[in-house]
C-alpha cells in the first residue's frame, strides 16, 4: 500500500478497500519503523488522525472529493503551520507556533490532503546535506541498516529519534536541504511532501533518495508562509515517488495567491499526463557546461544513456552551450548571502523566536539572541552578505552578481529561442555521499559542489524536474534533470513521465520492515 | 536488500572524478571531459586581510559574532570565491533583481483586510507587558564581546 502511486491509493479509498484512518495508521507505523532516519522535527499524528477521520466522512458521504482526499503529505519545517511548531531546523524558532497556515498547506488540506508532520531540514534551509539541523542530521533510507533488521530479537529502546551517537555514522546523507521530505517519500512514510528550493534544496535530496522532485517556475506557487531564505529565488518544491504524483499535487496548489504578490495572475492550466508527448518532435539540448569538474563517471554515463534513449526515440538531441554556467554557483553564493543578511534581520528575539538572556541593551539582547539562536552556517552567511553589501563592496560583489545573473538567465532564453524545447542534464555531480565523508568539508564547500547543476535554474526562475533513472555501480539512485522555459512546468513533467516509463526505476521498498516485528 | 558493508565507493568516486571518459558509446552530444574554462587564479584580486575594524563593523551590522578564526577563515573563503566573478565582462549589462521583471503582477487595493489578531501576534513573544512587546534600553551601542 505504501509504495502505490497516489492515483491507486485514491482508488482504494474511494472503493472503501481501506479507510483514510487505516491509511494514516499505516503511515504512522512506517514512520515509527524508520524513526532512526530522523525524518520529522514534529510529527502531527493526532491531528493527522483527526484529519483522516474527516476525510473518511467525506469519502463516505459520496460527495465530490478532492484529488488528495485522505492522502498523507509531509511538509518541510519551514512552511508555517497553524498551531503547529515551525522550527525551520533552528534553535531560533524552536518554540515558534505560527497563527496561520502557509498557502501550500492551506491548499493541500483544502484538496483533502492529510498533514502528517513537519520534516527535518538544514537550519533555515542553508545546506545541501540535511546534516546541519538543530534536530540532528537526516539519514538516507537507501542501504540503511535499520536496527530492527540488525537485532531483530533484542531491539534496544535507546533511539529517541535524534542522532547523537558519533560512532554511529555509517550511513548516507539524504542531500539537502529538504532531506526529511525526500526521505519520507522514499521510505513510504507519506505519498508526497513539500520541500523548498532556492538553489537545489528539493532536487538534490530527491535525487539522492531516488524519488522525483520538482522546482516549479518562480511565480507559479505561493511563498506565503514559507520562511524566506532568498526571496528572489525561493520556490516551494514538490516531492513524490513519480511524475504523476508530483503533477497531481502541483495541480492542487498552483496559481495566484493574493497573499504573495510574486505569484502570477492568469488562470492555471492543470498538467495532464494522459496527454502523450511526441518525442519525435522534440529538440533536446545537452548543455556542455554541465560536465563540470568532479562529475563522477556513473553520472556522465547515465546522462549519455538518457541522451541515447531520446535520440533512439526520434528526438533531435544536440549539444548546446550555456557559457555563463560555470560562474553561476559564485553568483548564487553572493546573492544568497546578501538576501540572507537582510532576511535574517527579523530574528531579534522581541516579537518571536529565541530571546537571549543579555538584557543590558537592545543591541546586546539582539546579539545574544542571534548568537545562541543561529548555527555557524547561518552566522557565516550573514557576515559574508553584510561584507558584500558594504558601501565599498556593493558594486563589486552584489551588483556584479546581479549582472551575471542576467547573463545566466539570458543563456537559457537564447538556447530556448534557438528552437531547443528542453534541456537534459545531471542533477548532481555524484550520488548520495556517506555522512562520514561528507563531514570532511564545511557547509560552504559542500554547497558549492552539490548545487552546481541545480542553482542556475533558480537564478533564471525556470522549472526543473529531477527523476531517478538508474542505479550507480554502488547501487545508489542517480537522478536526471529536465529544464524548460519559464512557466512550462507541464513540459518537464511530460518528458519526465515519458523517461520514467522507459527506465522502470527500482524504487526503494521498505515493506520488509513491517514483517514479523 | 544487500547490507551496506563499507564506504569504499566514496573513494572510488573521487578517484574517477575528472577522468576523461573514453566510452565509445557515450552519446555524441555529451562532452567526454569537463568543459569549464580554467582561469588563472593568481590574476584574481587578492583577498585582503580582514582587519579588526572590519570585523567590528560587520559584527555591529549583523549583530552576530565572528568570534573565532574559523569564522574569519570562512569569510575569507567566501570573498575569495566571489572574487572569481571579476573575470566576467559586464559593463553593458543591467543587474537582474527579479525574474518576473517583464511580467505584470497583481497589486491589491491598499485597504486593510485583516486584523483583530492581537492575541496571535503577541503569543510568540518571550516577554510582553500589557499588550506591548518588551525590549531592553535602546540607544546603547554594542560594546562587549561577551556572548551573553
Amino acid at each position: 500500500m505504501l509504495s502505490l502511486p497516489i492515483r491507486e491509493v485514491l482508488k482504494h479509498l474511494k472503493e472503501g478497500k481501506i479507510t483514510a484512518r487505516d491509511l494514516i495508521e499505516l503511515c504512522l507505523k512506517r514512520s515509527e519503523k524508520v524513526k532512526e532516519l530522523n525524518i520529522f522535527v514534529t510529527e502531527t499524528g493526532e491531528l493527522a488522525r483527526q484529519q483522516a477521520d474527516d476525510s473518511s466522512n467525506r469519502l463516505k458521504s459520496g460527495n465530490e472529493i478532492g484529488p488528495l482526499e485522505g492522502i498523507p503529505i509531509g511538509f518541510k519545517d519551514n512552511f508555517c503551520s497553524n498551531g503547529i511548531r515551525t522550527s525551520c531546523g533552528s534553535r531560533m524558532l524552536a518554540n515558534f507556533i505560527p497563527p496561520y497556515h502557509a498557502t501550500m498547506i492551506e491548499k493541500t488540506l483544502n484538496n483533502g490532503g492529510v498533514l502528517l508532520g513537519k520534516t527535518n531540514m538544514d537550519e533555515f534551509a542553508m545546506g545541501a546535506g540535511s546534516v546541519d539541523s538543530a534536530s540532528g542530521p537526516v539519514r538516507n533510507p537507501w542501504k540503511y541498516k535499520f536496527k530492527s533488521r540488525r537485532h531483530k530479537n533484542n531491539q534496544s529502546e535507546d533511539s529517541k529519534g535524534h542522532v547523537t551517537d558519533k560512532e554511529d555514522d555509517d550511513w548516507l546523507i539524504t542531500g539537502g536541504s529538504s532531506g526529511g521530505s525526500a526521505a519520507a517519500v522514499a521510505s513510504g512514510v507519506c505519498f508526497g511532501a513539500f520541500g523548498s528550493d532556492t538553489g537545489g534544496s528539493t532536487r538534490i535530496p530527491a535525487s539522492f533518495c531516488g524519488v522525483t522532485g520538482l522546482k516549479p517556475s518562480y511565480g507559479r506557487l505561493s511563498r506565503h508562509g514559507l520562511i524566506p531564505l532568498v526571496n528572489s529565488m525561493d520556490v516551494p518544491g514538490i516531492i513524490g515517488k513519480t511524475t504523476e504524483d508530483v503533477a497531481t499535487i502541483l495541480n492542487c496548489v498552483s496559481g495566484l495567491d493574493l497573499k504573495d504578490s510574486t505569484t502570477l495572475p492568469g488562470s492555471y492550466q492543470p498538467v495532464n499526463l494522459q496527454e502523450s508527448i511526441d518525442v519525435k518532435k522534440l529538440h533536446i539540448g545537452i548543455p556542455k557546461e554541465y560536465h563540470a569538474p568532479d562529475t563522477t563517471e556513473d553520472v556522465i554515463t547515465t546522462w549519455g544513456q538518457i541522451a541515447d534513449m531520446l535520440d533512439n526515440a526520434g528526438a533531435k538531441v544536440s549539444q548546446v552551450s550555456l557559457p555563463y554556467t560555470q560562474y553561476s554557483i559564485k553568483v548564487y553564493s553572493v546573492l544568497c548571502c546578501c538576501e540572507v543578511a537582510s532576511n535574517m534581520a527579523r530574528y531579534d528575539g522581541i516579537e518571536f523566536g529565541y530571546r537571549g538572556t543579555n538584557e543590558q541593551s537592545t543591541e546586546e539582547m539582539f546579539a545574544s539572541s542571534r548568537h545562541h539562536g543561529f548555527n555557524d552556517v547561518v552566522r557565516g552567511r550573514i557576515m559574508a552578505g553584510n561584507y558584500f553589501l558594504l558601501k565599498e563592496n556593493y558594486e563589486r560583489y552584489f551588483i556584479q552578481a546581479q549582472k551575471i545573473r542576467r547573463l545566466i538567465s539570458e543563456d537559457f532564453q537564447k538556447v530556448f529561442k534557438s528552437g531547443v524545447n528542453m534541456l537534459v542534464t545531471p542533477t548532481t555531480i555524484n550520488p548520495a555521499l556517506p555522512y562520514r565523508y561528507f563531514m570532511e568539508e564545511d557547509n560552504q564547500t559542500r554547497c558549492s559542489q552539490l548545487d552546481v547543476f541545480t542553482q542556475p535554474s533558480n537564478l533564471a526562475g525556470i522549472p526543473a524536474l529531477t527523476l531517478p533513472v538508474s542505479l550507480s555501480t554502488d547501487q545508489l539512485p542517480i537522478g536526471i534533470q529536465i529544464l524548460a522555459p519559464h512557466l512550462h512546468d507541464d513540459k518537464v513533467l511530460l518528458l519526465g513521465n515519458w523517461i520514467e516509463q522507459q527506465v522502470n526505476f527500482p524504487f526503494l521498498n521498505l515493506d520488509c520492515l513491517d514483517e514479523g516485528v | 536488500m544487500k547490507p551496506f558493508s563499507n564506504l569504499q565507493y566514496a573513494v572510488t568516486a573521487s578517484r574517477l572524478a575528472n577522468a576523461v571518459i573514453n566510452r565509445r558509446e557515450l552519446h555524441k552530444s555529451i562532452p567526454p571531459a569537463p568543459t569549464w574554462k580554467l582561469h588563472d587564479k593568481s590574476k584574481f584580486p587578492q583577498v585582503k586581510e580582514i582587519t579588526k575594524k572590519q570585523v567590528d563593523q560587520l559584527e555591529r551590522l549583523g549583530l552576530v559574532e565572528l568570534n573565532n578564526e574559523e569564522g574569519i577563515k570562512s569569510l575569507s573563503e567566501a570573498i575569495e570565491s566571489a572574487n572569481g566573478l571579476y573575470v566576467v565582462e559586464t559593463s553593458t549589462v543591467k543587474p537582474l533583481d527579479t525574474v518576473l521583471e517583464t511580467m505584470p503582477l497583481y497589486l491589491r487595493v491598499d485597504e486593510m483586510n485583516d486584523g483583530n489578531c492581537k492575541k496571535d501576534v503577541l503569543k510568540n513573544a518571550a516577554k510582553v507587558e500589557e499588550d506591548y512587546f518588551v525590549a531592553p534600553p535602546g540607544n546603547i551601542p554594542l560594546k562587549s564581546t561577551d556572548k551573553g
